[in-house]
């Protein structure tokens, strides 16, 4: 029977929990401010530059970043209910719930690789390299695609961070069907989870559309 | 009776320490070493500028002899010398806790701290930056000299800072000791609180900004290249939206060392615990809304630079309720007069003249004239130097017993506060002067009618480091014959002075109860 350990300096399990959870929401307070810099460069750039981060935005297509985050919408969904579940004693389904998160980030992840390597192969590259800037010779276009790899680049990074965390909680649960008293730690695991999700529903419109009605 | 110094004493014991005690000690010794090297370096400088001509050193190495100064000072030293050294020793003794919240993660923050600080001294010794602390666009991506590990260190650096915020936030809010309230939290506590929400929330700015520079100068990415259609200003916004909000890092715990250091010198409840604990937020919020002063004249509108211009006097509001709460605590307070309160007078008197020059140069009218001159300079060295590094010996000296179990000698105690006080004015004042008659900052050489000032200021330069090698020797000398200290030496009605000196591994002998606010000098003692 799985237990949790009460750590010495702590005096009961409630307030231990209690301090985790502050704690990881402190951390992604920050973490959200590490993308806020990011987020400020690309709304100043934006006033800018109009017309060239509508084409990007245009350029880079409605279909596969929509793609992109029904998969990690339907990865909380999952996560959300596992720890539901787990909260009900329901290891087994918990268990399914958080694989199937891991598997939807390995998909997202999939999608961007594709995406990238689409870029790529158009000859965009970060920094303003590449083919396809020799035929868009106007100032805002390099700005653009180093933010696009930027951001999504930082937060796909998170991606893969998050979908340790969830592969990391299905595998404990298989091992030490922890029942209700592991649900507190798959919560934290799925709370870093929203986390993620919820940078990408902003990076959605920003690169996917906001085209200026196109 | 057992203390947190040993046993074991074992150097693996210390280094794997997961105590709060020991992870303090061991970032003060790491943060003296540095204070120590940015020390040196500034004494070269001075050296460097007794003649208007090459003295001792080549332009270039002055370039990077000034930038080393300021990025040791600023990221190795300033910001994690009071909260992550005596805000780690005493913060969770103060709330009645066994230890931070966190003890793991408080042990990955020092070595963070190490790892970063390793990094950032190997680009010094591969040839160190010449691009100020600041790290400009578009100069910092082009320069030549080593800037990339100097980044990368200060990204590292950042996230030992993050850390040790989150900890003392989460244990603020999950460790007070049972009957505890808000109203009873110490004022060091709330000051470490203030300063541990800018240090979450403004940190990863800086993280992000400083890696997008090391892009821009490792990989050509060409982020801020105005010749990619990058913007140089949005830079120079990022990085003020850190680093104005962490000169308030540097004085908030300050502050919350005064406001200890008076209370018990004074032996006097504080005139007003709301007004000093309010304003430590007000100065905290109102931090992250006047970066743009340091933008005046980068082609900032007269609108945007009005407002922000008129924000940052906001801060001298609140900083005159603090001013003003701790006078008024001393006044007719039962003084006694030790190294820690005198030092604090030195931080009263510098604080409130380098905040003064520091609403002068808010104007955006008489900024224009002072923007990159000396005057700027002196200014921040009276907050930074005259203000932190004061509370900081003041914090050294009245915690000395506390982490030590041991009494440093008075007399010298206050011999050198007196010398450190006259060789920080000698130094500095001039520099208002300098920099009003013109001398630009980072100059290299310059006009011979500017020599006469500069001599003195390099005097009085070393005058303040002697001040801090003699501190330096008779505080190690007390560590080997120094006398006992009793559990209070001060008489201290606060929390962290009710367990012995040195503390037990876990703080108190038992579970704390605190009946009694930390200072409540108007009851008999004993009550």
């Amino acid at each position: 029977m799985y237990a949790p350990r009460l750590e010495e300096h702590f005096d009961e399990l409630p307030k231990q929990r209690h301090a985790a959870r502050l704690g990881v929401w402190i951390f992604l307070a920050s973490e959200l401010l590490l993308f806020a810099g990011l987020f400020a460069l690309y709304f100043g750039y934006r006033l800018h530059y109009p017309e060239v981060f509508i084409e990007g935005v245009v350029h880079n297509g409605r279909g596969l970043g929509t793609l992109n985050t029904c998969l990690l919408l339907l990865g909380s969904v999952a996560a959300a209910a596992g720890v539901g579940e787990l909260r009900r004693d329901r290891d087994g389904r918990a268990r399914i719930l958080f694989a199937l998160g891991t598997l939807l980030a390995l998909a997202f992840l999939g999608v961007k690789g594709t995406e990238y390597a689409r870029h790529f192969h158009e000859g965009i590259a970060p920094g303003g390299s590449g083919a396809f800037f020799a035929a868009h010779r106007e100032p805002g276009w390099p700005v653009f695609f180093t933010l696009y790899f930027a951001m999504t680049g930082l937060h796909a990074i998170h991606v893969v961070i998050g979908m340790l965390l969830l592969g990391a909680v299905a595998v404990w649960i298989g091992r030490r069907r922890p029942g209700r008293a592991g649900a507190h730690r798959a919560e934290l695991a799925a709370l870093y989870w929203h986390f993620v999700d919820a940078v990408w529903v902003f990076l959605w419109p920003m690169f996917y559309l906001l085209g200026g009605g196109r | 009776m057992s203390s947190y110094l040993g046993p074991p004493t074992t150097i693996r014991s210390w280094l794997f320490s997961t105590d709060h005690k020991r992870i303090g000690v061991m970032f003060l010794v790491a943060t003296t070493v540095m204070l120590a090297l940015g020390g040196v370096l500034a004494l070269l400088l001075r050296i460097e500028h007794l003649t208007p001509g090459p003295t001792i050193m080549q332009a270039a190495t002055y370039n990077r002899v000034f930038t080393l100064h300021g990025v040791i000072m600023v990221w190795l030293f300033m910001i994690p010398s009071i909260p992550a050294a005596f805000g780690n020793f005493v913060l969770p003794i103060m709330l009645g806790a066994r230890d931070v919240a966190f003890p793991r993660l408080n042990l990955a923050s020092f070595w963070i701290y190490v790892a970063g600080s390793l990094v950032t001294l190997a680009g010094v010794v591969a040839s160190g930056a010449d691009t100020g602390w600041t790290f400009y666009v578009p100069y910092a991506a082009e320069t030549f000299t080593e800037v990339m590990p100097i980044l990368v260190g200060v990204f590292i650096l950042g996230w030992s800072t993050i850390l040790t915020g989150i900890n003392f936030i989460v244990t603020t809010h999950t460790l007070r000791a049972e009957g505890m309230r808000w109203r009873e939290v110490p004022l060091f506590v709330w000051a470490l609180y203030g300063t541990s929400v800018i240090q979450v929330l403004a940190t990863p700015v800086l993280a992000m900004v400083l890696l997008l520079v090391a892009f821009d100068h490792g990989l050509g990415w060409g982020f801020f290249d105005p010749a990619r259609g990058g913007d140089v200003v949005l830079f120079q916004h990022l990085f003020w939206f850190y680093s104005h909000p962490a000169v308030y890092i540097m004085i908030l715990p300050a502050m919350g060392v005064v406001s200890e250091v008076v209370c018990t010198f004074a032996r006097k409840v504080p005139l007003s615990y709301v007004a000093i604990a309010a304003s430590t937020f007000g100065i905290a919020f109102v931090g992250f809304l006047t970066w743009g002063h340091h933008m005046f004249v980068a082609g900032m509108s007269i609108v945007d630079a009005g407002i922000f211009g008129a924000l940052s006097m906001f801060v001298a509001i609140f900083s005159a309720i603090k001013v003003f709460t701790w006078v008024g605590t001393l006044y007719r307070g039962s003084i006694s007069f030790r190294t820690p309160l005198a030092y604090v007078f030195v931080f009263l008197f510098l604080f409130v003249f380098g905040g003064m020059t520091g609403v002068a140069v808010a104007s955006t009218s008489l900024d224009v004239h002072w923007h990159d001159t000396y005057f700027v300079v002196a200014h921040f060295h009276f907050i930074m130097v005259g203000g932190t590094l004061t509370a900081w010996l003041a914090a050294l000296h009245y915690w000395w017993p506390k982490i030590t179990g041991r009494r440093y000698a008075e007399k010298w105690g206050l011999v050198t506060c007196t010398l450190t006080f006259l060789g920080f004015f000698t130094t500095f004042f001039p520099q208002f002067l300098l920099g009003n008659g013109g001398m630009p900052r980072r100059y290299y050489l310059y006009d011979e009618t500017y020599q006469a000032l500069h001599v003195l200021s390099t005097a009085g330069s070393w005058a303040l480091g002697s001040a801090f090698a003699i501190t330096l020797v008779y505080l190690a000398w007390s560590l080997v014959y120094g006398e006992r200290a009793e559990g209070n030496p001060w008489g201290s009605r606060s929390y962290e002075w009710l367990t012995s000196s040195p503390p037990p591994p876990h703080n108190f002998d038992g579970t704390p109860v605190f009946r009694h606010s930390p200072y409540d000098y108007h009851l008999p003692p004993g009550s």
